[in-house]
């Protein structure tokens, strides 16, 4: 009997192609955009936490902000800078960490013979390019001496190296940040692409005591950061990152740290709860739609009720059951909405297949979000078909063969 | 054997009581052919929808077969009319689109008949009714004779025991008009079907063996 519902209904669908189609729409358009909505903001929930993932995972930062300094632009009132003697003291506390290396950094136009570009100098040591995982593409690290002695030497970007050396051998050279002279020692690999890749594409990095004396002329440190060694957990490695910091600088009770620890790890975890939560937001409202559709589908099978009322008379005549007459429309409205999840689906494959190609994103399909949507249009189907189907059912048989 | 006994059916029109049948007594023996006549509002349709199953007398009793029809459930009924009786309307009521022997198949699919077996019984009932070529003719390919040929052949497939007809003829010339009186007359001669045709013109009231006609909610004339 169900198969003969459903035997009855593709046939009437299949009469009806354009109006079929066209109730059909909303539930198409509904499917489809929330699985794109969905498909998408995965693929850059994913990018972006493969790019923040790629400043280092492992990787705490240590900066002098106040803690409870949420305050506004401008508010930043009584920073007081880090200095080298807190990465020193830093390294002498944790000598098994992966790494610490003190960061100070800023703006500066980088010339070579009649070539020039702006970029950024960071003053750092060689702990810096371990903690962050750059690797060299040619030349070396700076060396223990020079990092001590401040020599003038620098390790160059790959975006720096092609605007100013070009086809030069850039391994040697001399080249002029600011005021000073440097040589170049070392050129980073390029990654290329990301935003990741563009802050290690385009910089130059010098040690950090020729970054104080001929770049900013102080002593200032910006940040520290502290790499976790293998195995080592970064919440454990924070709390006592944090009781070091405390002892170095203290302040009057009552009153919030002068200095703030991010954990990358801590980050990562934000970002993609916030956009999962955006992503589950927008589908929501896409998923209004598929309401919209269902009022749809309601609407097409009250008119199909009424146009069909002669045939619905005939049919109880010759002896169809309240529920056969019922099963025959709601088979009807759950084939129409099926159909459309099922080109919902479809379509919303593929318009994210083309956008993440276009937009750089990785394509992840989460096969939950496919089969949920499509039982859902069913759902929709079931409910929206049902009131049209039972008026067809309660339907007097001797007004409904009168009825012109 | 159906009878009806001292039926009544009373509408509510805006307050307005309206009679339109009035304690109606009949009985109809198994293979006859009656003919049921009467101007419009006469009472003959009313008539015609309780012998079907289709409306429920307001007092009185149906027996079909001996079995009291009034106060059945609306499922029990259209079991009854799946089973015994086959129906034949004035403007045919076929589904327009769909192949005539898929048109009397219809019955048949309430009845859960297995599909090879729907189409057996199908072709021969559009066999009897002389329509075997055009088995696979869409209803609107049809003349209206052939159109109504198929509706006989849909309300005789299941072999029925009583074969209702409203108006049969109504749409139809004399000649095509004459055609479906021969069938139906063919069909009570050798399938013993009972035949009730409602009808207001004289000359095919006369090839029922009875006539039966209406005035204001009452029988006022039998003849046979």
């Amino acid at each position: 009997m169900f198969l003969q519902a459903l035997i009855i209904s593709f046939r009437t669908l299949w009469r009806n192609k354009l109006r079929s189609c066209l109730t059909v729409l909303g539930i198409v358009i509904g499917v489809s955009s929330v699985i794109t909505v969905v498909v998408i903001g995965q693929g850059a929930s994913q990018k972006l936490t493969n790019e923040i993932s790629s400043l280092g995972s492992n990787m705490l930062i240590v900066s002098p902000e106040e803690e409870d300094g949420v305050g506004f632009a401008g508010e930043t009132t009584n920073i007081v800078p880090f200095k080298l003697s807190d990465s020193e003291a830093l390294k002498r506390e944790f000598p098994d960490c992966g790494g610490i290396a003190p960061v100070s950094s800023f703006g500066v136009v980088a010339v070579y013979g009649n070539n020039n570009c702006r970029t950024a100098a960071t003053g750092t040591e060689s702990s810096y390019f371990t903690i962050r995982k750059w690797a060299l593409g040619s030349g070396r690290l700076f060396t223990f001496t020079e990092e001590r002695a401040g020599k003038a030497v620098c390790i160059i970007g790959e975006k720096v190296r092609k605007t100013l050396l070009g086809a030069a051998e850039p391994v040697g050279a001399i080249i002029r940040i600011d005021r000073f002279s440097y040589q170049v020692i070392g050129v980073l690999k390029s990654k290329g692409g990301s935003i990741a890749s563009k802050e290690q594409d385009d910089v130059v990095l010098v040690p950090i005591k020729a970054y104080q004396r001929r770049i900013s002329g102080n002593k200032d440190v910006d940040m520290i950061l502290v790499g976790s060694g293998a195995g080592q957990n970064t919440s454990i490695l924070k709390k006592q990152l944090k009781q070091v910091m405390k002892e170095r600088r203290p302040v009057p009770p009552g009153k919030g740290n002068n200095f703030t620890i991010e954990d990358m790890k801590e980050i990562i975890k934000t970002v993609k709860k916030q956009t999962s939560v955006l992503t589950t937001f927008i589908s929501a409202i896409a998923a209004i739609s598929l309401l919209v559709g269902g009022i749809g589908i309601m609407n097409i099978m009250l008119v199909s009720v009424t146009e069909r009322t002669r045939e619905i008379g005939v049919r109880m005549a010759v002896g169809a059951q309240e529920s056969d007459i019922l099963s025959q429309f709601l088979v009807e409205a759950v084939v129409l909405s099926l159909f459309g999840g099922l080109v919902g689906i479809i379509l919303g494959l593929i318009v994210p297949l083309v956008v993440t190609k276009y937009m750089d994103l990785p394509f992840i399909v989460d096969l939950r979000i496919v089969v949920a949507s499509f039982f859902f249009s069913g759902l929709v189907g079931v409910v929206f078909g049902y009131f049209p189907a039972r008026r067809a059912a309660r339907m007097n048989p001797i007004d409904a063969l009168r009825h012109e | 054997m159906i009878e009806l006994r001292n039926v009544s059916k009373i509408y509510n029109t805006g307050g307005a009581e309206v009679r339109a049948l009035d304690e109606v007594d009949m009985h109809i023996d198994q293979g006859e052919f009656v003919a049921v006549m009467g101007a419009s509002g006469s009472g003959k349709s009313t008539t015609m929808n309780i012998l079907g199953c289709l409306d429920n007398p307001s007092c009185g009793s149906y027996l079909f077969q001996g079995l009291e029809v009034t106060g059945l459930k609306r499922s029990q009924k259209a079991q009854l009319r799946r089973r015994y009786l086959g129906f034949v309307f004035q403007g045919f009521n076929l589904l327009s689109r769909t192949t005539a022997v898929e048109n009397v198949e219809l019955p048949l699919v309430y009845r859960g008949i297995s599909k090879r077996e729907r189409r057996k019984m199908a072709h021969s009932a559009l066999d009897k009714v002389g329509l075997a070529d055009r088995a696979l003719h869409t209803t609107t390919e049809m003349s209206g004779g052939q159109q109504q040929r198929v509706a006989i052949a849909r309300a005789i497939v299941s072999n029925p025991y009583l074969l209702l007809a409203d108006e049969p003829t109504g749409n139809l010339d004399s000649k095509r008009s004459n055609e479906i009186m021969e069938l139906l007359t063919l069909l009570q001669n050798e399938q013993g079907i009972t035949v009730v045709m409602v009808t207001h013109e004289p000359e095919m009231a006369l090839w029922a063996s009875r006539t039966i006609e209406f005035r204001d909610g009452r029988i006022i004339k039998e003849a046979h």
